[in-house]
């Protein structure tokens, strides 16, 4: 399972950010959204969306081994996390959070409410493994 | 309190002090938010005298209870202050996703009074709030500034700026947001710039707490749902306001060469297809907006080339009616020009079209102006925007001031074909055949500003209709009959748009899912009952909606001069000469039809003949205690 971006199709509405805070946090609060959406304004003029591919880069540079893959996605094991906030520095995409309430970081688990929010068909979540972006 | 973030920020320029103060839970009950929040504050708090450049003017920032909710279009923000364009009451709100993000922050409204030593910046990140040096950033164009402040603040922050005219205090100035939404109209903008303040950023990492969360969210995805089931939803989304542009035209509502006539011949080339086919980027959307009429784009022109959100109907009304450009290339070539010197399109074009009639009839010499300027070019409309924007010589620093006291001034007449209320320019909709479009005009809160109410619907085709059906209706450009004049049907046609377009106002979200869509109005009672925990109906919040209407009216009965009656009448020009082409020609309306509609309008309202509140009704829609 992946993602599936349109890059074009996004207005930067933000929806999905919000639905993401929601669906995660339980809270109306988009800060804490697990992707991004860029504004590339005045030029060129669209807007990019910043979204975990499960790349595993916060994996990697996790120093006690935090990180599960789980049918394609990473988790974080809370219990032997010790937020040292080495994954949020390393993700390439700088969508992972660190949680105000208790340190910890976080990350997306495609979960796909962002998906279903968006009304532009901008991001899909795909069976496929490997992500594909439309510029 | 659930659905708001909870606190008052206040700021005091001069003295150079912040405080924040709980929000009120009675005023959120009295008057909801947004708007409602304005005018309250406004009426209690505007000190006696205060000029509109006055120190003592406040500039509000409200969002309502439904700002930055996850439900349709939650992105609206309000802003408010004594107008510079009328000297009464003044609001203006845009889209964007600034409200939301000062909620985030932690703040529902912030109330700014006071000037500046220096040109200075607001800055907010969550409770952190500081005034900064502008100094990199004044004299520079909305969007630069905009540009520049996302690179030094970083792209998360939500910004608004002000242009060069606001700097300099042009009586319709701008706030500008998000590289192409604006607060445009009453002058706002230069009520900032007065103050020294070139812009606000705001970034909020905080939430808004919620009744219950869950149903929040589930109710909202049912509104998403059902607002893309609607039919108007894939025939508004494609041009947004744009779509209008043919339609209005056929009907000829379209105001052509500063109002002279009703209907052009180039709309084929100024509509919303060739905002798509000439323009258009992508679509570009408010916070949650699943319909977004914002359309980003890039044109080149014999001026130059630009990118700009837009243009929208009312610029293409004005610039490209009013001021006759001939391509959609030019009309958004000036929507930029507007957008960048920091002024609403609307007023912008209305005053370049003035000057250029007064130029023609011989009012105003070339050397006055600096230049001979004509209908339709884009050079002259260029000029003449840098001119009033930058008061680049007497004549601009007079145009600055709008088209009222640049009539006064003039004199010779001009005064008949200088188009405003109460010293607004009036906004994209020629009414000679449309009574009451005219009264929702005549008695818009701010001047002449459609907003409040828009009720063409019911002059041409008899009833209240979103764009989509009206435009699928059709009128193929044929001479249509002139309209029987009904005070009475008028006014009650108007003040239902009155109450209802302003409820989103109060509740800080689009109007638009309800007005073009169809979104049931009940959803929206629900919604604010889920996220606020209270128990509201949609007649709950007309009956607010009518108590802040009756409010705007006092305070622009206790700000301007003699206030009253005289206040509410258009300009000469479409009670004296008959609409000279179009499926309007011949037409007119006359004084004793517009006397017949202001009449009908106060008996329904509750006020005297004067067009004041009566004791009865302000007692009836719950003010006595206030005034």
């Amino acid at each position: 399972m992946n993602s599936v971006f349109n890059h074009r199709n996004c207005s930067g509405c933000g929806i999905c950010k919000l639905a993401c805070s929601i669906e995660n946090f339980r809270q109306v609060g988009p800060s804490k959204a697990l992707l991004r959406i860029q504004g590339l304004f005045p030029a060129p003029g669209h807007y990019q969306i910043h979204f975990c591919d499960q790349c595993g880069e916060c994996a990697k540079v996790c120093p006690v081994d935090a990180f599960e893959l789980d049918n394609g996605i990473y988790r974080i094991n809370e219990d032997e996390c010790i937020a040292c906030h080495e994954c949020v520095e390393a993700c390439p995409k700088s969508v992972m959070i660190i949680k105000k309430e208790d340190d910890m970081p976080t990350k997306c688990i495609l979960c796909g409410e962002c998906a279903k929010a968006c009304p532009r068909g901008a991001i899909m979540i795909s069976r496929k493994e490997n992500a594909k972006e439309c510029r | 309190m659930d659905g708001y973030a909870g606190k008052i920020l206040r700021i005091d320029l001069s003295k150079e002090k912040i405080t924040t103060e709980p929000l009120s839970e009675k005023m959120c009950n009295e008057f909801i938010g947004g708007r409602g929040f304005v005018a309250k504050t406004l009426y209690q708090e505007l000190p006696p005298d205060t000029e509109p450049f006055g120190e003592n003017n406040l500039f509000i920032i409200a969002t309502g209870p439904l700002s930055g909710h996850f439900l349709p279009a939650s992105g609206k923000t309000h802003f408010g202050s004594k107008s510079p364009a009328t000297g009464g009451y003044a609001d203006s709100n845009m889209g964007g996703h600034f409200g939301p993000a000062l909620k985030y922050a932690g703040f529902d409204m912030a109330v700014i009074t006071g000037k500046s030593k220096t040109p200075s910046y607001v800055f907010i990140k969550d409770d952190i709030v500081e005034i900064r040096s502008a100094d990199p950033y004044w004299g520079k164009g909305s969007l630069i500034c905009e540009d520049m402040m996302k690179k030094d603040l970083g792209e998360d922050f939500q910004i608004l700026t002000i242009g060069p005219a606001g700097e300099k205090m042009v009586k319709f100035a701008c706030i500008s947001h998000d590289f192409g939404r604006q607060a445009g109209r009453t002058g706002i903008g230069a009520v900032l710039g007065s103050k020294n303040i070139k812009a606000i950023a705001v970034k909020g990492t905080g939430a808004i707490p919620v009744f219950n969360v869950d149903k929040a969210f589930a109710k909202g995805k049912e509104a998403f749902q059902k607002v893309f089931q609607k039919p108007g939803f894939k025939g508004w989304t494609p041009e947004g306001t744009a779509g209008i542009t043919d339609w209005v035209n056929e009907v000829g509502a379209f105001p052509a060469k500063n109002f002279q006539t009703s209907h052009i011949d180039h709309s084929h080339m100024i509509n919303g297809k060739k905002v798509i086919e000439k323009l258009k980027i992508t679509d570009k959307g408010c916070y949650c907006c699943p319909t977004p009429c914002g359309k980003y784009g890039h044109t080149r022109t014999s001026m130059g080339e630009a990118f700009m959100e837009g243009p929208e109907f009312e610029t293409i009304s004005l610039f490209g009616g009013s001021c006759m450009l001939k391509t959609i290339e030019e009309v958004a070539y000036a929507n930029y020009l507007c957008d960048e010197l920091g002024i609403d399109t609307i007023s912008g074009a209305s005053v370049a079209a003035f000057t250029i009639e007064c130029f023609e009839k011989g009012l105003i010499p070339a050397d006055e102006i600096g230049k001979e300027v004509k209908f339709g070019d884009l050079e002259s409309i260029v000029y003449l925007l840098n001119l009033m924007s930058l008061k680049q010589n007497a004549l601009g620093e007079l145009l600055s001031q709008g088209v009222k006291t640049a009539s006064e001034n003039i004199g010779n007449g001009s005064e008949k074909f200088a188009i405003h209320v109460k010293g607004l320019e009036w906004t994209g909709y020629e009414c000679r055949n449309a009574p009451s479009m005219m009264l929702a005009y005549m008695t818009a809160d701010v001047g002449a500003h459609h907003n409040r109410a828009w009720v063409l619907g019911q002059d041409v085709v008899g009833a209240a209709t979103n764009v989509h059906d009206l435009i699928s209706a059709g009128t193929k450009g044929d001479k249509r009959p002139k309209a029987v004049i009904s005070g009475k049907d008028s006014a009650q046609f108007v003040i239902d748009s009155q109450h209802t377009r302003p409820i989103f106002d109060l509740l800080g979200c689009c109007r638009l899912q309800l007005m073009e869509l169809g979104f049931e109005v009940e959803n929206y009672a629900e919604l604010y009952s889920i996220i606020t925990g209270k128990k509201i109906t949609w007649d709950d919040l007309v009956k607010i909606s009518e108590k802040v209407w009756n409010l705007t009216r006092m305070i622009s009965a206790r700000e301007i001069k003699n206030f009253g009656r005289a206040f509410d009448y258009p300009p000469a020009r479409f009670y004296e000469e008959p609409t000279p082409s179009g499926p309007n020609k011949g037409y007119c309306i006359c004084l004793k039809d517009l006397d017949e509609l202001l009449d009908a309008y106060y008996t329904a309202r509750g006020w005297d003949k004067n067009g004041i509140p009566t004791k009865r009704t302000l007692e009836r829609v719950g003010l006595t205690h206030m005034i």
